[in-house]
């Protein structure tokens, strides 16, 4: 047993978690396998856009596999923290919109 | 920088490198045999599909230390081809298989019989390949090379490992970048990417532990680049992939990317690239004009084998039209994902 929580070389066991359910297993892997290819997206797109997610998910297994795949698709150090960016400010937008929440509450509670 | 040999560095002894790919750690002894692969093809032993581009390696020499280079370049390496042997593979290269001769280093330019040596080629009316670090043009003694090489039709094929500054730099060196635009775009005004016959190419690495992107969609997008940012055409971008010798195994060793880059390289590989692979229809002859399979042998000190010549004084076109190809771990670099060749992907 691992005595951390994250262990980079797991990545590479993630196709494991077939043996405990294997139909659930190969229908997401299926199903992951399809979302990646090229389609209305292409998949050069939509490595980018995983590598955005990965960091709005804050996955670490994620985060590693979409930076050498965005490498391997063409994208530059600038376009993969640009894509960072917009899941940063999604979140801190997230975040931040539900002020307006607090001002609504704040005007109903004040006089 | 100077090259891993300068540096007395273990690296620079092809066994070393033999050994680190092959045996370097129970994980790397566990992976796959490149000729394992090639016999579940059927295309073990490796043979030539037939000698067309000769392929010459006139030194060593060259006025950058990149931090890849598979060659160990740099400007103390003093290996050099003579007259002599250029004279030698002169006679060898005279037969109609061969309709390509390309020229390689090092910075080839730097060879003092280039210019002889391309007269002399040009007269056979074989096509001809520069590669060319494009910052050597940039220099006063051969800043009239770009006119020379257009006035024969020379193919110019030139490294620009990315589009973008930050890449290019951190592999090739500070400033190598804003010196190659200057260049490209003094190619591009005597015609280089713009007429027909003066074929400009650019070739892509990956500037560290990754496979290269697609070819296609990865021109599209220097193309965009280079136009939109410099005003800069060419013709075609190359695809190479990064095989684990020399100053790139060292990368790979002092970053503790080695296995996983291995491996990578081995689960990529793919029958159809293994079909391409240019070792079938190329020969490389080294400064001291020992023949090789490939470029990449040649820096393994890997000579051609199992009976057939290996030194161009002893040539036979065809004893090595079918000789079988020396190969060895290094070999799934060109293997992987869409193939790797001189002439960029191979599927």
């Amino acid at each position: 047993m691992e005595k951390t929580y994250y262990n980079p070389k797991d990545l590479k066991k993630f196709g494991n978690v077939s043996d405990f359910q294997k139909e659930l297993g190969d229908k997401f892997f299926d199903y992951y396998n399809t979302v990646f290819a090229d389609s209305a997206l292409s998949a050069k797109e939509k490595s980018l856009i995983a590598l955005a997610v990965a960091h709005a998910v804050q996955c670490p297994y994620c985060i590693d596999a979409y930076t050498e795949e965005s490498l391997e698709k063409g994208f530059s150090e600038e376009q993969m923290m640009e894509a960072v960016h917009v899941a940063t400010a999604i979140r801190g937008g997230a975040s931040l919109v539900h002020g307006v929440q607090m001002m609504n509450k704040v005007d109903k509670l004040s006089m | 920088m100077k090259s891993l040999i300068a540096q007395s560095h273990s690296l620079s002894d092809p066994d070393v490198q033999l050994d680190i790919i092959n045996n370097h750690n129970e994980k790397i002894k566990s992976l796959a045999r490149f000729e394992q692969k090639l016999d579940e093809i059927d295309l073990f032993p490796l043979k030539p599909t037939g000698i067309e581009i000769f392929q010459i390696n006139v030194g060593y020499m060259c006025n950058m230390t990149c931090k890849h280079c598979h060659v160990d370049a740099g400007p103390d390496r003093k290996e050099i081809m003579t007259r002599e042997t250029l004279e030698l593979c002169l006679d060898a290269l005279n037969h109609e298989q061969i309709t390509t001769v390309d020229l390689t280093g090092g910075a080839p330019e730097m060879n003092p019989h280039f210019r002889w040596f391309v007269d002399e080629v040009s007269k056979l009316g074989k096509h001809i390949i520069v590669r060319s670090n494009l910052t050597i043009l940039d220099t006063r003694k051969f800043e009239d090379l770009p006119q020379f090489m257009a006035d024969r039709g020379v193919e110019i094929t030139c490294s620009l490992p990315f589009y973008s500054k930050r890449r290019t730099d951190t592999q090739r060196g500070e400033g190598t970048y804003d010196k190659s635009m200057k260049v490209l775009k003094i190619l591009n005004e005597i015609g280089y990417g713009k007429d027909e016959n003066l074929q400009l190419n650019l070739v892509y690495n990956p500037v560290g532990a990754f496979l290269p992107p697609d070819q296609e969609s990865l021109q599209e997008d220097y193309k965009e680049r280079l136009w939109n940012d410099h005003g800069i055409v060419f013709n075609e971008l190359y695809t190479i992939t990064n095989l684990p010798i020399s100053r790139y195994l060292n990368f790979l060793l002092m970053s503790d990317n080695l296995e996983e880059y291995m491996e990578k390289l081995i689960t990529s590989f793919n029958p159809g690239a293994a079909q391409g692979v240019m070792c079938r229809n190329t020969i490389s002859i080294g400064w001291d004009g020992t023949l090789y399979d490939c470029d990449f042998n040649q820096m393994l000190k890997m000579q051609t084998n199992h009976g057939s010549p290996d030194h161009i004084k002893d040539w036979d076109l065809e004893r090595l039209n079918n000789r079988e190809i020396m190969v060895n771990q290094h070999c799934f670099g060109c293997t992987a994902g869409a193939g790797s060749s001189c002439g960029g992907a191979v599927t």
